[in-house]
Protein backbone atom coordinates (compact mmCIF):
# COMPACT_ATOMS: atom_id res chain seq x y z
CA UNK A 1 0.00 0.00 0.00
CA UNK A 2 1.33 3.06 -1.08
CA UNK A 3 -1.35 5.66 -0.92
CA UNK A 4 -4.82 6.06 1.05
CA UNK A 5 -6.85 7.91 -0.94
CA UNK A 6 -9.95 5.85 -0.80
CA UNK A 7 -11.70 3.41 2.06
CA UNK A 8 -12.63 1.08 -1.28
CA UNK A 9 -8.77 0.82 -1.28
CA UNK A 10 -8.48 -1.24 1.28
CA UNK A 11 -9.20 -4.88 1.98
CA UNK A 12 -10.61 -6.87 4.56
CA UNK A 13 -7.01 -7.71 5.72
CA UNK A 14 -5.75 -4.39 5.06
CA UNK A 15 -8.58 -3.16 7.21
CA UNK A 16 -7.95 -5.37 10.31
CA UNK A 17 -4.32 -4.68 9.82
CA UNK A 18 -4.37 -1.12 10.27
CA UNK A 19 -6.77 -1.47 13.01
CA UNK A 20 -4.84 -3.99 14.69
CA UNK A 21 -1.73 -1.86 14.47
CA UNK A 22 -3.39 0.95 15.54
CA UNK A 23 -4.53 -0.91 19.20
CA UNK A 24 -0.99 -1.95 20.03
CA UNK A 25 -0.38 1.96 18.92
CA UNK A 26 -3.12 2.80 21.45
CA UNK A 27 -1.08 1.84 24.37
CA UNK A 28 1.65 5.12 23.81
CA UNK A 29 -1.45 7.10 25.57
CA UNK A 30 -0.52 6.00 28.72
CA UNK A 31 2.97 5.93 28.75
CA UNK A 32 5.44 8.99 29.73
CA UNK A 33 7.31 9.22 27.04
CA UNK A 34 4.81 9.07 24.11
CA UNK A 35 6.98 9.04 21.28
CA UNK A 36 8.28 6.51 19.35
CA UNK A 37 11.54 6.76 16.39
CA UNK A 38 9.77 4.66 14.02
CA UNK A 39 9.73 7.73 11.46
CA UNK A 40 12.45 9.60 12.38
CA UNK A 41 13.95 11.12 9.01
CA UNK A 42 10.82 11.46 7.37
CA UNK A 43 8.46 14.81 6.56
CA UNK A 44 5.30 14.71 6.57
CA UNK A 45 3.68 17.68 4.85
CA UNK A 46 -0.39 18.14 6.04
CA UNK A 47 -1.61 20.26 3.26
CA UNK A 48 -4.95 21.66 4.08
CA UNK A 49 -6.81 23.94 1.79
CA UNK A 50 -10.16 23.78 3.46
CA UNK A 51 -10.67 24.27 6.91
CA UNK A 52 -10.33 22.13 9.55
CA UNK A 53 -9.00 21.49 13.47
CA UNK A 54 -9.52 18.09 14.97
CA UNK A 55 -8.28 16.19 11.44
CA UNK A 56 -5.27 18.17 10.98
CA UNK A 57 -4.13 18.39 14.60
CA UNK A 58 -4.89 14.17 14.68
CA UNK A 59 -2.53 13.97 12.04
CA UNK A 60 0.14 16.42 13.10
CA UNK A 61 0.33 14.61 17.07
CA UNK A 62 0.15 11.08 14.71
CA UNK A 63 2.84 12.37 12.66
CA UNK A 64 4.98 13.84 15.80
CA UNK A 65 4.87 10.98 17.79
CA UNK A 66 5.90 8.92 14.65
CA UNK A 67 9.27 11.36 14.74
CA UNK A 68 8.65 12.50 11.38
CA UNK A 69 9.31 16.47 10.80
CA UNK A 70 5.91 17.66 9.96
CA UNK A 71 4.97 21.08 7.85
CA UNK A 72 1.94 22.40 8.01
CA UNK A 73 0.75 24.03 4.95
CA UNK A 74 -2.38 25.76 5.25
CA UNK A 75 -4.24 27.23 1.61
CA UNK A 76 -4.93 30.55 3.81
CA UNK A 77 -2.00 33.03 3.49
CA UNK A 78 0.24 30.47 1.36
CA UNK A 79 1.18 31.35 -2.31
CA UNK A 80 -2.19 29.34 -2.91
CA UNK A 81 -4.14 32.65 -2.19
CA UNK A 82 -2.44 33.99 -4.97
CA UNK A 83 -3.33 31.37 -7.27
CA UNK A 84 -0.82 29.18 -7.34
CA UNK A 85 -1.88 25.65 -8.68
CA UNK A 86 -2.30 22.32 -7.16
CA UNK A 87 0.55 21.03 -9.24
CA UNK A 88 2.91 23.90 -9.08
CA UNK A 89 2.21 23.52 -5.12
CA UNK A 90 2.89 19.91 -5.53
CA UNK A 91 6.18 20.40 -7.05
CA UNK A 92 7.50 22.67 -4.54
CA UNK A 93 6.71 19.86 -1.69
CA UNK A 94 8.32 17.46 -3.72
CA UNK A 95 11.51 19.87 -4.20
CA UNK A 96 11.78 19.81 -0.05
CA UNK A 97 11.37 16.81 0.25
CA UNK A 98 7.72 15.48 1.26
CA UNK A 99 7.52 11.47 1.99
CA UNK A 100 4.15 12.05 2.79
CA UNK A 101 1.51 14.71 1.98
CA UNK A 102 -1.64 14.17 4.05
CA UNK A 103 -4.07 16.66 1.86
CA UNK A 104 -7.57 18.15 2.70
CA UNK A 105 -9.24 19.66 0.02
CA UNK A 106 -12.54 20.82 -1.51
CA UNK A 107 -12.77 19.70 -4.63
CA UNK A 108 -13.47 15.77 -4.82
CA UNK A 109 -10.50 13.76 -6.70
CA UNK A 110 -7.69 16.42 -5.43
CA UNK A 111 -5.98 13.73 -3.43
CA UNK A 112 -6.16 11.08 -6.17
CA UNK A 113 -4.79 13.99 -8.92
CA UNK A 114 -1.63 14.06 -6.78
CA UNK A 115 -1.32 10.78 -6.30
CA UNK A 116 -1.46 9.80 -9.45
CA UNK A 117 -0.71 12.68 -11.71
CA UNK A 118 3.56 12.36 -11.19
CA UNK A 119 3.81 15.78 -9.53
CA UNK A 120 5.24 13.66 -6.08
CA UNK A 121 7.52 10.56 -5.36
CA UNK A 122 5.65 10.18 -1.98
CA UNK A 123 2.69 8.73 -0.34
CA UNK A 124 -0.65 10.80 -0.32
CA UNK A 125 -2.92 10.69 2.67
CA UNK A 126 -6.24 11.60 1.62
CA UNK A 127 -7.62 13.40 4.84
CA UNK A 128 -10.89 14.74 2.96
CA UNK A 129 -11.53 15.75 -0.23
CA UNK A 130 -15.38 17.56 -1.15
CA UNK A 131 -18.10 15.76 -0.50
CA UNK A 132 -16.40 12.42 -2.08
CA UNK A 133 -13.97 10.21 0.84
CA UNK A 134 -12.59 10.79 4.16
CA UNK A 135 -10.75 7.21 4.73
CA UNK A 136 -9.40 7.60 8.38
CA UNK A 137 -12.35 8.90 9.68
CA UNK A 138 -13.71 5.96 8.51
CA UNK A 139 -11.00 3.57 10.10
CA UNK A 140 -11.45 5.71 13.26
CA UNK A 141 -15.06 5.16 13.53
CA UNK A 142 -14.83 1.15 12.94
CA UNK A 143 -11.79 1.35 15.83
CA UNK A 144 -14.29 2.84 17.90
CA UNK A 145 -16.97 1.13 17.37
CA UNK A 146 -14.68 -2.49 17.16
CA UNK A 147 -13.39 -1.49 20.70
CA UNK A 148 -16.88 -1.14 22.13
CA UNK A 149 -18.55 -4.20 20.41
CA UNK A 150 -16.49 -6.43 19.33
CA UNK A 151 -13.62 -6.85 21.99
CA UNK A 152 -10.95 -4.69 19.89
CA UNK A 153 -10.23 -7.73 17.65
CA UNK A 154 -11.34 -8.99 14.50
CA UNK A 155 -13.87 -7.32 12.33
CA UNK A 156 -17.66 -6.42 12.37
CA UNK A 157 -19.29 -9.12 10.69
CA UNK A 158 -22.67 -8.80 11.64
CA UNK A 159 -22.85 -5.70 13.05
CA UNK A 160 -25.72 -3.15 12.73
CA UNK A 161 -25.04 0.55 11.60
CA UNK A 162 -27.26 3.46 11.61
CA UNK A 163 -25.55 6.46 9.29
CA UNK A 164 -28.01 9.33 10.12
CA UNK A 165 -28.49 12.64 8.37
CA UNK A 166 -27.03 14.76 5.66
CA UNK A 167 -25.53 11.56 3.43
CA UNK A 168 -25.30 14.09 0.30
CA UNK A 169 -22.24 16.18 1.55
CA UNK A 170 -20.76 13.76 3.63
CA UNK A 171 -17.68 12.06 2.86
CA UNK A 172 -17.40 10.22 6.24
CA UNK A 173 -21.15 8.71 5.17
CA UNK A 174 -19.51 7.39 1.78
CA UNK A 175 -15.82 5.99 3.48
CA UNK A 176 -18.13 4.67 6.23
CA UNK A 177 -20.23 2.47 4.06
CA UNK A 178 -17.58 1.43 2.10
CA UNK A 179 -15.07 0.60 5.11
CA UNK A 180 -18.00 -1.04 7.25
CA UNK A 181 -18.94 -3.40 4.32
CA UNK A 182 -15.67 -4.56 3.75
CA UNK A 183 -15.45 -5.68 7.37
CA UNK A 184 -18.98 -7.33 7.45
CA UNK A 185 -21.02 -4.57 8.82
CA UNK A 186 -24.90 -4.00 7.83
CA UNK A 187 -25.24 -0.27 7.61
CA UNK A 188 -28.58 1.87 7.21
CA UNK A 189 -28.37 5.18 5.55
CA UNK A 190 -31.47 7.45 6.98
CA UNK A 191 -31.59 11.09 5.72
CA UNK A 192 -34.65 13.03 4.13
CA UNK A 193 -35.14 12.08 0.23
CA UNK A 194 -33.09 15.85 -0.49
CA UNK A 195 -30.16 14.96 1.30
CA UNK A 196 -29.58 11.66 -0.56
CA UNK A 197 -26.99 11.89 -3.05
CA UNK A 198 -28.05 10.62 -6.56
CA UNK A 199 -27.26 6.69 -7.09
CA UNK A 200 -27.32 5.98 -3.66
CA UNK A 201 -29.13 2.61 -4.46
CA UNK A 202 -26.36 1.77 -6.24
CA UNK A 203 -24.31 1.65 -2.53
CA UNK A 204 -23.84 -1.53 -0.60
CA UNK A 205 -26.20 -0.27 2.43
CA UNK A 206 -29.99 -0.10 3.12
CA UNK A 207 -31.87 3.23 2.75
CA UNK A 208 -34.32 4.41 4.94
CA UNK A 209 -36.67 7.57 5.46
CA UNK A 210 -37.86 7.04 9.14
CA UNK A 211 -35.02 7.02 11.93
CA UNK A 212 -37.78 6.00 14.50
CA UNK A 213 -38.16 2.43 12.48
CA UNK A 214 -34.43 1.63 12.47
CA UNK A 215 -33.44 2.83 16.15
CA UNK A 216 -34.20 -0.30 18.13
CA UNK A 217 -32.60 -2.93 15.47
CA UNK A 218 -29.28 -0.53 15.88
CA UNK A 219 -25.52 -1.87 17.60
CA UNK A 220 -23.86 1.66 16.57
CA UNK A 221 -25.94 5.24 15.26
CA UNK A 222 -23.72 8.08 13.69
CA UNK A 223 -25.32 11.17 13.60
CA UNK A 224 -23.57 13.23 10.49
CA UNK A 225 -23.01 17.25 10.93
CA UNK A 226 -25.55 19.34 8.69
CA UNK A 227 -23.46 20.94 6.89
CA UNK A 228 -25.20 24.15 6.24
CA UNK A 229 -21.27 25.53 4.29
CA UNK A 230 -22.14 23.47 1.22
CA UNK A 231 -25.84 23.88 1.27
CA UNK A 232 -27.02 26.75 -1.14
CA UNK A 233 -30.59 25.43 -1.53
CA UNK A 234 -33.35 24.30 0.82
CA UNK A 235 -33.02 21.37 1.17
CA UNK A 236 -35.55 20.94 4.32
CA UNK A 237 -37.75 23.47 5.43
CA UNK A 238 -36.52 24.08 8.40
CA UNK A 239 -33.58 23.38 11.22
CA UNK A 240 -36.64 22.50 14.19
CA UNK A 241 -38.05 20.51 11.63
CA UNK A 242 -35.15 18.71 10.39
CA UNK A 243 -34.68 17.97 14.41
CA UNK A 244 -37.68 16.99 14.90
CA UNK A 245 -37.31 14.12 11.93
CA UNK A 246 -34.01 13.31 11.66
CA UNK A 247 -32.20 14.75 15.40
CA UNK A 248 -30.96 12.22 17.80
CA UNK A 249 -32.66 13.56 21.64
CA UNK A 250 -33.24 11.60 24.47
CA UNK A 251 -36.25 10.05 24.05
CA UNK A 252 -34.77 8.43 20.42
CA UNK A 253 -31.67 7.41 22.52
CA UNK A 254 -34.12 5.43 24.50
CA UNK A 255 -35.90 3.44 21.35
CA UNK A 256 -31.91 2.67 21.03
CA UNK A 257 -30.58 -1.05 22.54
CA UNK A 258 -28.99 -0.78 25.87
CA UNK A 259 -25.76 -1.46 24.01
CA UNK A 260 -25.71 0.65 21.08
CA UNK A 261 -23.46 3.08 21.02
CA UNK A 262 -23.53 6.65 19.92
CA UNK A 263 -20.84 8.22 17.34
CA UNK A 264 -20.65 11.75 15.54
CA UNK A 265 -17.53 12.95 13.52
CA UNK A 266 -17.71 16.26 14.45
CA UNK A 267 -18.06 19.19 14.77
CA UNK A 268 -21.83 19.05 16.45
CA UNK A 269 -24.52 21.11 16.07
CA UNK A 270 -25.95 20.40 19.25
CA UNK A 271 -29.63 21.06 18.82
CA UNK A 272 -30.17 20.18 14.96
CA UNK A 273 -28.97 16.75 14.62
CA UNK A 274 -27.90 15.90 18.23
CA UNK A 275 -28.99 17.58 21.40
CA UNK A 276 -26.92 18.42 24.22
CA UNK A 277 -28.01 15.66 26.61
CA UNK A 278 -27.63 12.82 24.18
CA UNK A 279 -24.19 14.25 23.09
CA UNK A 280 -22.74 14.56 26.99
CA UNK A 281 -24.73 11.04 27.54
CA UNK A 282 -22.10 8.54 28.21
CA UNK A 283 -22.94 6.57 25.29
CA UNK A 284 -21.75 9.11 23.44
CA UNK A 285 -18.09 8.18 22.23
CA UNK A 286 -17.11 11.86 20.48
CA UNK A 287 -14.28 12.30 23.07
CA UNK A 288 -13.03 8.79 22.79
CA UNK A 289 -13.45 9.45 18.47
CA UNK A 290 -10.66 11.94 18.58
CA UNK A 291 -7.74 9.80 20.71
CA UNK A 292 -8.65 6.99 18.37
CA UNK A 293 -7.73 9.53 15.78
CA UNK A 294 -4.58 9.81 16.63
CA UNK A 295 -3.94 6.21 16.70
CA UNK A 296 -5.26 5.28 13.46
CA UNK A 297 -3.26 8.21 11.32
CA UNK A 298 -0.32 7.01 13.61
CA UNK A 299 -0.94 3.14 12.01
CA UNK A 300 -1.59 4.68 8.40
CA UNK A 301 1.25 6.90 8.61
CA UNK A 302 3.28 3.61 10.02
CA UNK A 303 2.21 1.11 7.29
CA UNK A 304 2.56 3.89 4.60
CA UNK A 305 6.31 5.40 5.43
CA UNK A 306 7.58 2.67 8.19
CA UNK A 307 8.86 0.12 5.62
CA UNK A 308 11.01 0.09 2.66
CA UNK A 309 9.69 2.75 0.21
CA UNK A 310 6.96 1.21 -2.33
CA UNK A 311 7.18 2.38 -5.90
CA UNK A 312 4.23 2.34 -8.03
CA UNK B 1 13.27 -27.58 4.48
CA UNK B 2 15.93 -30.80 3.85
CA UNK B 3 15.35 -33.07 6.51
CA UNK B 4 18.45 -34.87 6.28
CA UNK B 5 20.39 -31.56 6.85
CA UNK B 6 18.36 -30.27 9.54
CA UNK B 7 19.54 -31.71 13.29
CA UNK B 8 18.45 -31.30 16.87
CA UNK B 9 20.12 -29.50 19.37
CA UNK B 10 17.77 -29.24 22.16
CA UNK B 11 15.04 -31.73 23.00
CA UNK B 12 11.36 -31.19 25.06
CA UNK B 13 13.21 -32.51 28.22
CA UNK B 14 16.48 -30.72 27.34
CA UNK B 15 14.10 -27.30 27.08
CA UNK B 16 12.50 -27.76 30.11
CA UNK B 17 16.29 -28.31 32.04
CA UNK B 18 17.29 -25.51 30.67
CA UNK B 19 14.73 -23.27 31.59
CA UNK B 20 14.53 -24.69 35.07
CA UNK B 21 18.35 -23.29 35.20
CA UNK B 22 17.87 -20.55 33.93
CA UNK B 23 15.51 -19.56 36.45
CA UNK B 24 17.88 -20.69 39.46
CA UNK B 25 20.36 -18.12 37.96
CA UNK B 26 17.84 -15.09 37.98
CA UNK B 27 16.55 -15.85 41.34
CA UNK B 28 20.37 -16.47 42.41
CA UNK B 29 21.63 -12.96 40.75
CA UNK B 30 18.66 -10.71 41.99
CA UNK B 31 18.85 -12.54 45.43
CA UNK B 32 15.63 -13.59 45.68
CA UNK B 33 12.59 -12.87 43.00
CA UNK B 34 10.97 -9.33 44.64
CA UNK B 35 11.80 -7.17 42.21
CA UNK B 36 12.00 -8.98 39.18
CA UNK B 37 9.83 -8.15 35.95
CA UNK B 38 10.17 -10.55 33.29
CA UNK B 39 9.66 -9.34 29.59
CA UNK B 40 9.79 -11.61 26.69
CA UNK B 41 10.15 -10.60 23.17
CA UNK B 42 7.65 -11.97 20.59
CA UNK B 43 6.71 -14.24 19.33
CA UNK B 44 8.53 -17.11 21.29
CA UNK B 45 10.20 -14.88 23.98
CA UNK B 46 6.74 -14.21 25.43
CA UNK B 47 6.08 -17.87 25.91
CA UNK B 48 10.03 -18.50 27.42
CA UNK B 49 9.20 -15.84 29.43
CA UNK B 50 6.15 -17.25 30.86
CA UNK B 51 7.89 -21.05 31.20
CA UNK B 52 10.48 -18.77 33.21
CA UNK B 53 8.68 -17.48 35.41
CA UNK B 54 6.20 -20.35 36.48
CA UNK B 55 10.07 -22.08 37.05
CA UNK B 56 11.05 -19.33 39.49
CA UNK B 57 7.24 -19.51 41.15
CA UNK B 58 8.12 -23.11 41.76
CA UNK B 59 11.46 -22.26 43.63
CA UNK B 60 10.24 -19.17 45.09
CA UNK B 61 6.73 -19.54 45.65
CA UNK B 62 6.09 -15.48 44.36
CA UNK B 63 4.54 -14.67 40.82
CA UNK B 64 7.01 -13.03 38.79
CA UNK B 65 5.12 -9.99 36.68
CA UNK B 66 5.74 -11.26 33.40
CA UNK B 67 4.93 -9.39 30.13
CA UNK B 68 5.74 -8.63 26.68
CA UNK B 69 7.94 -6.27 24.53
CA UNK B 70 7.62 -5.53 21.20
CA UNK B 71 10.23 -3.84 19.20
CA UNK B 72 9.26 -3.54 15.99
CA UNK B 73 8.99 0.40 16.24
CA UNK B 74 12.07 0.22 17.21
CA UNK B 75 14.09 -1.78 14.50
CA UNK B 76 17.54 -0.34 12.83
CA UNK B 77 16.14 -2.26 9.35
CA UNK B 78 12.69 -1.19 8.96
CA UNK B 79 13.31 0.49 5.95
CA UNK B 80 14.75 -2.73 4.55
CA UNK B 81 11.76 -4.36 4.20
CA UNK B 82 7.82 -3.12 3.96
CA UNK B 83 6.36 -2.31 6.85
CA UNK B 84 5.30 -5.20 9.54
CA UNK B 85 2.10 -5.70 11.72
CA UNK B 86 3.29 -5.37 15.34
CA UNK B 87 2.81 -7.96 17.94
CA UNK B 88 1.53 -7.12 21.34
CA UNK B 89 2.91 -5.38 23.97
CA UNK B 90 1.93 -5.46 27.62
CA UNK B 91 3.77 -3.82 30.50
CA UNK B 92 2.63 -5.11 33.52
CA UNK B 93 0.54 -2.66 35.72
CA UNK B 94 3.45 -2.83 38.54
CA UNK B 95 5.80 -1.08 35.76
CA UNK B 96 9.28 -1.34 35.54
CA UNK B 97 10.64 1.46 36.96
CA UNK B 98 13.57 0.62 39.72
CA UNK B 99 12.77 -2.86 39.25
CA UNK B 100 15.26 -5.50 37.31
CA UNK B 101 14.13 -6.34 33.91
CA UNK B 102 15.41 -9.66 32.65
CA UNK B 103 14.54 -9.60 28.30
CA UNK B 104 13.86 -12.99 27.24
CA UNK B 105 14.26 -13.99 23.72
CA UNK B 106 14.37 -17.26 22.03
CA UNK B 107 17.74 -16.87 19.88
CA UNK B 108 20.61 -14.27 20.47
CA UNK B 109 22.28 -13.77 17.24
CA UNK B 110 22.91 -10.40 15.96
CA UNK B 111 22.29 -7.78 18.79
CA UNK B 112 19.80 -5.70 17.00
CA UNK B 113 16.62 -7.09 18.86
CA UNK B 114 18.24 -6.52 21.98
CA UNK B 115 19.46 -3.06 20.75
CA UNK B 116 16.39 -1.95 19.92
CA UNK B 117 14.60 -3.68 22.89
CA UNK B 118 16.97 -1.26 25.16
CA UNK B 119 15.87 1.68 23.09
CA UNK B 120 12.18 0.47 23.94
CA UNK B 121 12.49 0.00 27.51
CA UNK B 122 14.24 3.29 27.52
CA UNK B 123 10.86 5.24 26.52
CA UNK B 124 8.81 3.04 29.12
CA UNK B 125 10.67 3.46 32.44
CA UNK B 126 13.78 3.55 34.43
CA UNK B 127 14.69 -0.06 35.66
CA UNK B 128 17.41 -0.58 38.11
CA UNK B 129 18.97 -3.10 35.97
CA UNK B 130 18.12 -5.21 32.69
CA UNK B 131 19.82 -8.30 32.10
CA UNK B 132 19.25 -10.63 29.26
CA UNK B 133 18.47 -14.35 29.17
CA UNK B 134 18.30 -16.40 26.33
CA UNK B 135 17.72 -20.14 25.18
CA UNK B 136 20.30 -19.98 22.50
CA UNK B 137 23.12 -18.17 21.91
CA UNK B 138 24.45 -18.83 18.34
CA UNK B 139 27.26 -16.15 18.22
CA UNK B 140 27.95 -13.90 15.50
CA UNK B 141 26.99 -10.37 17.00
CA UNK B 142 27.47 -7.43 15.38
CA UNK B 143 26.75 -5.47 18.47
CA UNK B 144 28.39 -4.84 21.64
CA UNK B 145 25.56 -6.88 23.61
CA UNK B 146 25.95 -10.19 25.73
CA UNK B 147 23.82 -12.34 27.37
CA UNK B 148 23.56 -13.25 31.53
CA UNK B 149 21.98 -16.07 31.39
CA UNK B 150 21.83 -18.33 28.49
CA UNK B 151 20.04 -21.70 27.72
CA UNK B 152 22.58 -23.42 25.54
CA UNK B 153 25.35 -21.70 23.74
CA UNK B 154 25.65 -22.85 20.56
CA UNK B 155 28.39 -22.21 17.87
CA UNK B 156 27.34 -21.90 14.56
CA UNK B 157 28.12 -21.13 10.99
CA UNK B 158 26.46 -17.00 10.12
CA UNK B 159 24.57 -18.82 7.44
CA UNK B 160 23.02 -22.01 9.12
CA UNK B 161 19.79 -21.83 10.60
CA UNK B 162 18.57 -21.93 14.13
CA UNK B 163 14.92 -22.82 14.75
CA UNK B 164 13.37 -22.59 18.67
CA UNK B 165 10.10 -24.83 18.16
CA UNK B 166 8.00 -24.07 21.16
CA UNK B 167 4.31 -25.82 22.21
CA UNK B 168 2.84 -22.69 22.64
CA UNK B 169 3.76 -21.16 19.12
CA UNK B 170 5.07 -24.13 17.12
CA UNK B 171 2.62 -27.51 19.07
CA UNK B 172 6.30 -28.43 19.81
CA UNK B 173 9.72 -28.33 22.13
CA UNK B 174 12.43 -28.37 20.00
CA UNK B 175 15.51 -26.35 18.83
CA UNK B 176 16.93 -27.52 15.43
CA UNK B 177 19.58 -26.24 13.33
CA UNK B 178 19.60 -26.50 9.41
CA UNK B 179 23.34 -27.04 8.02
CA UNK B 180 22.41 -26.80 4.27
CA UNK B 181 20.77 -22.94 4.58
CA UNK B 182 22.07 -20.91 1.94
CA UNK B 183 23.28 -17.89 2.64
Amino acid sequence: MKHLLSAADLDREQAITILDTAGELAALTDRSVKKLPTLRGRTVVNLFFEDSTRTRISFEVAAKRLSADVINFAAKGSSVSKGESLKDTALTLEAMGADAVVIRHNLSGAPHRLATAGWIGGSVVNAGDGTHEHPTQALLDAFTMRKHLRGGSGDLEGVRVGIVGDVLHSRVARSNVLLLRTLGAHVTLVAPPTLLPLGVETWPCDVSYDIDSVLPRLDAIMMLRVQGERMHDAYFPSALEYSRLYGLDSSRMSKLPDHAVILHPGPMNRGMEISADVADSPRSLMVEQVANGVSVRMAVLYLLLGGMKEND
Amino acid sequence: MDSSRTRIVLDDSDIVRAIRRVAHEIVESAKGADDLVLLGIPTRGVALAERIAVAIAEIEGKSVPTGALDITLYRDDLRLRPARALEPTSIPPEGIDDRIVVLVDDVLFSGRTVRAALDALNDIGRPRAVRLAVLVDRGHRELPIRPDFVGKNLPTAVGEQVRVNLREVDGTDSVTINEGASQ
